[in-house]
């Protein structure tokens, strides 16, 4: 056999002898979809992320964690849930707005004063120590906390979906390949499998997936599952896009600050390069080399 | 080399400190009095930017061990806290990160042209040897460094490299034990490992020093090969030097952000973005892409040779692969530095570097993945269909003459007019011989495109026969010639060897090279100054 050569590093290698990729069920490439975040000057939707966290809140947090994200990032800068203090000419008040619109000066409300972000912390109850007695308690959330996990830990999460463990959704963009259009593409790429694959018991078929059969049941499997304040059709396939674009912020939160950062320090270096250029040339001009 | 100082105090304190510590007289002979060959190409100035390498990976690298938590249950989440809480972590970060790639591109491209070029040659042996010291010492710093995020490929690659030093007989499992602080990869390791990818730079750091230090006395080797002879053959380091390896430090510097800011991540893996697992091994473990062709190479070896087993083997050649590098100035017999006046040894090297990408590509590939398309796998299928069937049990004398005598009952059994016989050894000296006869013997030719096509077809065809009516398959399989990812990096390895003990060394002695200009100035297209 053609692993022998590390035979030893045992766990590593029976993954390259073990058959992977049967025909039947060899995994789909994830449908490329349009992102507005793609690309050197994209940014993300901020409407489409907000709506996505609203998906992600009713439907994906019964089974998975976002452990590396506070209620609090919501609100920062480039967040769903960042609010400024914007003058409104026409009225001649401050008032406090979700986001900037169409050009709009303004000031980024501290998080600790971000009306929105606080409601969404105090909606979820945060497992706590009782000061005064030491019991274990529950107490309304703050923006400081971490984003509740649906389970207390991976063994109570396998036992209540028959084995299987729900990734943490994190940085789950970036932790697969093509991730935007892996993740969108998995939650809409649920079907009958083909014929002459044997049924998995307690899987789904998802084309998508590696092995094809999913202990995920459809997440998104009918319109309306979520209401969206704007008035958006609550489709499945808008669903499964809204709540992808949430997941790329929360796994990249500081993209949009990094490119607008390249675009400048690019700028800077080409500009640089040519001046050191022309500094370059001037010193050696009447040396031969 | 470097001749008389020729520093001037300019002022009174200046020439106070002079006679005290002569360090402005050092840096004023080292960086700028310092004789430049005046023909020293682009290929040069990789020295300037892996000095700028070395100095971010040291900087960001402190910012960074400052929010880094080097434990198992915190570190995954403490990198995550740089990239979003931490204030700038978000660029820092990535700047480490792809940094580390950026550097190893720097020194390819510096040794590639030490290679060429010749600059390993008397009287620069021990500058070439330094710098293998360091690039050696960069791999190591490099590896440690990939294993702290503590995601999936963190951990199973310092899994596979530590149970590699494991195959070195004799002391392997007490080094490879020391190395983990147990008997696996765990809290230990990552401690352990935090704090060697904490000083292994500063000993970079020390032996650039010397590397820098045996260059300022040998001399800059340059593209002809020729030691300067006067004046006119060089130039001083400042400015013309410092402006030269300024302009592509900054054309560097677009490169290295232009995958900080836009691709942070295309170099990495992205199972590095799950947190380590030692239950869940990745379908497919590989290193990062500056050591895919050593781990080609550790992977080529798939057989053993004597008392070597395939795994030592293949340890052996991946640290021989770099150990070469430090004989190399006894390896190459040629008079000629310059390849540039080499056109024979031109062509090798040229494939040399060729093979050199070739191996990388292999390190990322599946070891049994085809590299050339193959023909479909058959398999030929006989039955027979509703016959009846007969079952013996044989048993041989013993286990050596075992076989031949299965053979003879079965061949007793087709004369007595079975038409198809299984045999089914149970035991060393027994057997059980199904013969089937008096039904129609069916064949059939099934195909797949690999091994798990052509079983899964065979076992379809099975499926559909019943085995009410065919009580077992004859199955004949013919597997084609598969030229695979390991035979491949096979016939590279060879040449990655080849090229260093055979080729350098003999090339040397036959070939003629075409003729050296005496001086440096005469390499110079134009002529004289």
């Amino acid at each position: 056999m053609r692993a022998h050569c590390l035979a030893a590093l045992a766990a590593a290698l029976a993954l390259f002898a073990t058959p992977q990729a049967h025909a039947e069920t060899q995994q789909a490439h994830p449908h490329a979809e349009k992102w507005s975040f793609s690309g050197p000057f994209g940014t993300y939707d901020r409407a489409s992320v907000q709506r996505g966290f609203l998906v992600y809140e009713t439907v994906c947090a019964a089974c998975h964690s976002l452990r590396h994200l506070s209620y609090r990032n919501l609100g920062e800068e480039g967040g769903p849930f960042a609010a400024y203090r914007v003058f409104n000419e026409e009225t001649g008040q401050h008032e406090t707005t979700l986001g900037l619109h169409g050009g709009h000066e303004g000031k980024l409300v501290e998080i600790q004063d971000n009306p929105y972000v606080a409601a969404i912390a105090a909606a979820v109850m945060i497992p706590d120590i009782d000061r005064d007695t030491g019991e274990a308690t529950e107490r309304a959330g703050r923006p400081s906390d971490r984003f509740r996990s649906p389970y207390p830990n991976p063994i109570a999460a396998r036992a209540a979906n028959g084995g299987a463990l729900p990734p943490d959704l994190s940085v789950i963009t970036l932790a697969r390949h093509d991730g935007a259009n892996y993740v969108h593409s998995l939650l809409t790429g649920y079907s009958d499998p083909p014929a002459g694959v044997d049924v998995v018991q307690g899987k789904y078929y998802n084309r998508y997936f590696a092995g094809g059969w999913i202990a995920m049941p459809p997440p998104l499997a009918s319109a309306d599952m979520v209401t969206y304040s704007d008035g958006t059709a609550a489709t499945p396939e808008q669903m499964a896009r809204d709540v992808t674009h949430f997941l790329a912020w929360a796994s990249d939160p500081k993209m949009e600050m990094r490119k607008s950062l390249g675009l400048q320090s690019m700028a800077f270096l080409l500009v640089l390069t040519f001046l050191v250029y022309l500094a370059y040339k001037q010193v050696w001009r009447g040396t031969k080399h | 080399m470097a001749g008389p100082s020729t520093y001037q105090p300019a002022s009174g304190f200046t020439r106070w400190l002079d006679t005290r510590l002569p360090i402005l007289r050092l840096a004023h002979d080292s960086f700028v009095a310092y004789p430049t060959p005046r023909n020293l190409n682009y290929w040069w100035t990789f020295g300037a930017v892996l000095s700028m390498c070395l100095v971010v990976q040291i900087v960001t690298g402190i910012v960074l061990a400052m929010h880094y938590a080097p434990s198992i249950h915190d570190a995954f989440a403490s990198v995550q806290r740089i990239r979003r809480d931490v204030p700038w972590g978000w660029l820092i970060q990535p700047i480490h990160a792809v940094g580390a790639s950026m550097f190893f591109l720097a020194v390819y491209i510096h040794m590639f042209r030490g290679l060429y070029y010749g600059s390993y040659k008397a009287p620069r042996e021990v500058l070439w040897i330094l710098g293998c010291v360091i690039y050696l010492l960069m791999v190591a710093t490099a590896f440690l460094g990939y294993s702290l995020p503590w995601g999936q490929m963190s951990f199973w690659a310092a899994t596979v490299i530590t149970n590699l030093l494991g195959a070195v007989p004799v002391v392997g499992t007490a080094i490879r034990d020391w190395l983990m602080g147990g008997f696996a990869i765990d809290n230990p390791t990552l401690n352990r490992f935090f704090s060697l990818h904490y000083l292994l730079p500063f000993l970079i750091v020390g032996v650039v020093v010397l590397h820098v230090w045996a260059l300022h006395e040998a001399g800059q080797n340059n593209p002809a090969g020729v030691d300067p002879k006067e004046k006119g053959d060089t130039v001083p380091f400042t400015p013309h030097a410092t402006m030269k390896d300024l302009f592509i430090t900054v054309v560097f510097l677009l490169l290295f952000g232009l995958f900080v800011f836009y691709m942070p991540d295309a170099l990495g893996h992205p199972d590095n973005y799950i947190p380590a697992d030692p239950l869940v091994t990745p379908t497919h473990i590989v290193p990062e892409w500056y050591l895919l062709p050593f781990y080609a190479i550790l992977r080529a070896i798939d057989f053993n040779v004597g008392p070597i087993d395939s795994k030592l083997g293949g340890v052996i050649l991946m640290f021989g692969a770099i150990a070469v590098l430090f004989v190399l100035p006894w390896l190459d017999t040629s008079r000629v530095r310059s390849m540039r006046y080499r056109p024979i040894a031109q062509q090798f090297f040229l494939i040399f570097v060729v093979v050199c990408i070739a191996l990388g590509w292999c390190g990322a590939q599946q070891p049994a993945a085809p590299v050339i398309p193959h023909p479909a796998f058959k398999a030929d299928l006989r039955w027979v269909e509703g016959g009846t069937s007969a079952t013996r049990t044989v048993t041989a004398t013993s286990e050596r003459d075992a076989v031949a005598g299965f053979e003879a009952a079965a061949q007793e059994m087709r004369q007595a007019g079975a038409q198809l016989v299984l045999v089914n050894r149970t035991s060393p000296t027994q057997a059980t011989l199904t013969g089937v006869s008096g039904g129609t013997e069916q064949r059939a030719t099934v195909q797949g495109r690999d091994l798990d096509a052509l079983e899964a077809e065979i076992g379809k065809r099975k499926a559909s026969l019943g085995a009410a009516s065919v009580p077992f398959v004859e199955v004949d399989r013919k597997e084609p010639f598969v030229f695979t990812v390991t035979r491949f990096s096979q016939i590279l390895t060879a040449y990655y060897f080849l090229f260093f003990l055979g080729i350098l060394p003999l090339l040397g002695l036959r070939e003629t090279a075409s003729r050296v200009p005496d001086t440096i100035a005469k390499s110079i297209r134009g002529g004289a100054h």
